[in-house]
């Protein structure tokens, strides 16, 4: 009984979802809202990962941006090719200007469109995994993993804006079509967001269906007592691997979505401040929660869009405020003060059954 | 083993198949301390063994030595199989389970989601990836032996401190360890509390290897079949607890340590 009315009020918030992002919000937002909140949906896909390996693995994963630029340069670079074959040319816009005649040999695999999918998927899924495993493996965690994450997106920022061949500083931008279809129509722009729409409903379940497993029971157990883990037979290695995997393939799915949507993929998008942006939504969201991040990123984002406009250098302060005074004060994030009002209304008819929430936030010393 | 309920014996209830602990030359050093020196345990199915011993002697070095925690030399076979230079997790699946003197369990997690990650060491990512339904059969048995049935559904973290030890002794039971290494599971109980874990463990070790670390002699009294005695990394007497508290040695050993007042073997 418990089990069905669970799966009912499963579908029943799927379904909710489905309606709010398919129906009404292409019904109600202008094409402009639309695409912005095509772009908050990419955040909020990062954030469904982060919520995996950070909430529930306490793995403190503050360097997304690389995956998250992986998955945008990969499709940007197959976006510029299609287009200059569509002019007839041999080389991107950029390159021309910059006086190259001839497509750099690793550009060439990219003009295959199943190539790029494959390698957006593929490649931050083994790149994640080969580190994941390096690192976990000679338990460098806590502080120390942070710090090593946050150092990868700053190297490959910098590593970008050298590159010449992938736009420098500038990135790769001006895309004009996807796939085929020219994005200045607003249609295919409205496409766009239905797929940012169905990748975000797509990992959400995905990450539920780990949450729920006897894998999200464990995660929750390497979260809170490594060793102990390690005593019963399990390599904590191995299961903080996955979640951290996934996590960098939620990041570089977003990145591959943000490109389109948003016109441009570059260095900005990849270094420590995004890394960090990604985290403060999650962390406002209420990490340890399937929801949370998602609503926490949107949130975030659309707060950032509203304000920054009129109160550019505020904005920045006011979220490093948010960011401190949820860290400090609010562990569990806005979720958690949810689920603290609704236990203090039924204290008195049933028992307390906590969430699985870190004991006391731990973001330098332990996460 | 055909007999319902064995009691644990000194010398353990050997017969075909007995697993057994063999350590041999066990020796510890750390950066030229050896806090561990030369030792040699034997220990059968079946046997209740208490290791005692002052501060310091060594006790929870050896545990950590004979669970990979710590680099140690020497031999250590459960059953002919060595244990030495395995990691951790892989002694673990050996066979061999500890606790710790300060409780660890996951206190997130319900007592039924803490036993079934300790029955869980090598599930295959298809089941590891599905979700959990019903309670195994090994789970139901561990509940109904540590007398937490009720308690299932319960976070860890609101249990008891005895509670939380019994169900560390439960996690040790489903993850079929034959080897139980349990380090002061007694310490901070009430005596109430003392006398149902040394029966829990009465009840558990007439089928397995039980070594219990201790500080409390009452309790090591009550329940143990065989002691070793440790101290300062050596072992300077073994067998029964009469014997023991007859060794000259050992009296002199805890007669010449300050807590000898108090809780003095004799």
């Amino acid at each position: 009984m418990r089990i069905l009315l669970g799966r009912w009020q499963t579908w029943a918030g799927f379904g909710t979802a489905a309606v709010v992002l398919f129906g009404v919000a292409p019904a109600v937002l202008s094409d402009f809202r639309l695409s912005l909140l095509a772009k908050f949906l990419c955040f909020a896909i990062v954030a469904v990962g982060i919520g995996l390996a950070w909430g529930r693995g306490g793995m403190l994963v503050l360097g997304q941006g690389v995956f998250f630029g992986l998955g945008g340069y990969l499709m940007g670079m197959h976006l510029k090719i299609a287009d200059a074959q569509l002019r007839g040319d041999d080389v991107p816009d950029f390159m021309q200007i910059a006086g190259v005649r001839e497509l750099p040999a690793y550009w060439e695999p990219f003009a295959s469109p199943t190539f790029t999918l494959l390698a957006i998927v593929v490649l931050p899924t083994a790149i994640a995994a080969a580190l994941g495993l390096g690192v976990f493996k000679r338990r460098v965690k806590g502080a120390y993993f942070a710090i090593l994450s946050q150092a990868l997106t700053a190297a490959l920022a910098i590593l970008l804006v050298g590159q010449t061949s992938l736009g420098g500083s500038s990135g790769l931008n001006r895309f004009r079509t996807f796939f085929g279809f020219t994005l200045n129509d607003p249609a295919n722009r409205r496409m766009l967001y239905f797929i940012a729409a169905g990748a975000l409903l797509l990992v959400v379940a995905v990450v539920r269906q780990l949450m729920q497993s006897r894998y999200g029971e464990l995660l929750v157990a390497v979260r809170d007592g490594e060793e102990r883990v390690r005593f019963l037979g399990y390599d904590p290695a191995n299961i903080k691997v996955v979640a951290y995997t996934v996590a960098a393939l939620f990041a570089s799915i977003a990145g591959a979505l943000f490109a389109p949507i948003v016109g441009f993929i570059a260095p900005s998008q990849v270094g420590i401040l995004p890394s960090i942006a990604f985290l403060i939504g999650v962390a406002i969201g209420g990490r340890t929660t399937l929801l949370g991040p998602v609503l926490g990123a949107i949130g975030v984002a659309w707060a950032q869009t509203l304000f920054s406009e009129r109160f550019p250098s505020e904005w920045t302060y006011a979220q490093g405020l948010l960011f401190i005074v949820v860290v400090g004060f609010f562990p569990a994030g806005l979720a958690g003060l949810g689920a603290l009002f609704k236990r203090r209304r039924r204290a008195k008819l049933v028992a307390p059954t906590p969430d699985p929430e870190p004991e006391a936030e731990k973001v330098g010393a332990a996460t | 083993m055909t007999s319902p309920k064995l009691e644990p014996v000194a010398g353990g209830n050997v017969g075909m198949g007995t697993e057994y602990l063999e350590v041999r030359g066990l020796t510890v050093d750390f950066d030229g301390f050896k806090a561990v020196s030369d030792v040699d345990l034997t220990l059968f199915q079946g046997d209740l063994r208490f290791l005692i011993g002052p501060n310091g002697a060594g006790k929870t070095t050896v545990i950590d030595a004979i669970t990979g925690m710590v680099a140690a030399t020497g031999l250590v076979s459960k059953s002919g199989v060595e244990v030495l230079g395995k990691k951790v997790h892989q002694i673990a699946r050996l066979g061999v389970g500890r606790t710790f003197q300060t409780a660890s369990v996951f206190e997130q997690l319900t007592v039924l989601q803490n036993l079934d990650i300790a029955a869980g060491a090598g599930r295959s990512p298809w089941t590891l990836f599905r979700r959990r339904r019903g309670i195994l059969p090994a789970i139901e048995e561990a509940l109904e032996t540590i007398g937490l049935t009720e308690l299932a559904d319960k976070p860890a973290g609101v249990l008891a401190h005895g509670q939380k030890q019994w169900l560390e002794i439960g996690m040790l039971l489903v993850q079929n360890a034959v080897v139980l290494l349990l380090d002061e599971p007694v310490a901070g109980m009430s005596t109430e509390e003392r006398e149902q874990t040394g029966n829990l463990l009465r009840r558990i070790g007439g089928e397995r290897n039980v070594v219990v670390v201790e500080h409390d002699m009452d309790f090591m009294r009550a329940f143990a079949t065989s002691v070793t005695v440790l101290a300062r990394g050596h072992v300077i007497a073994e067998g029964s607890v009469a014997e023991v508290q007859a060794n000259p040695k050992v009296q002199e050993v805890y007669l010449g340590t300050a807590a000898a007042g108090a809780e003095g073997i004799s």
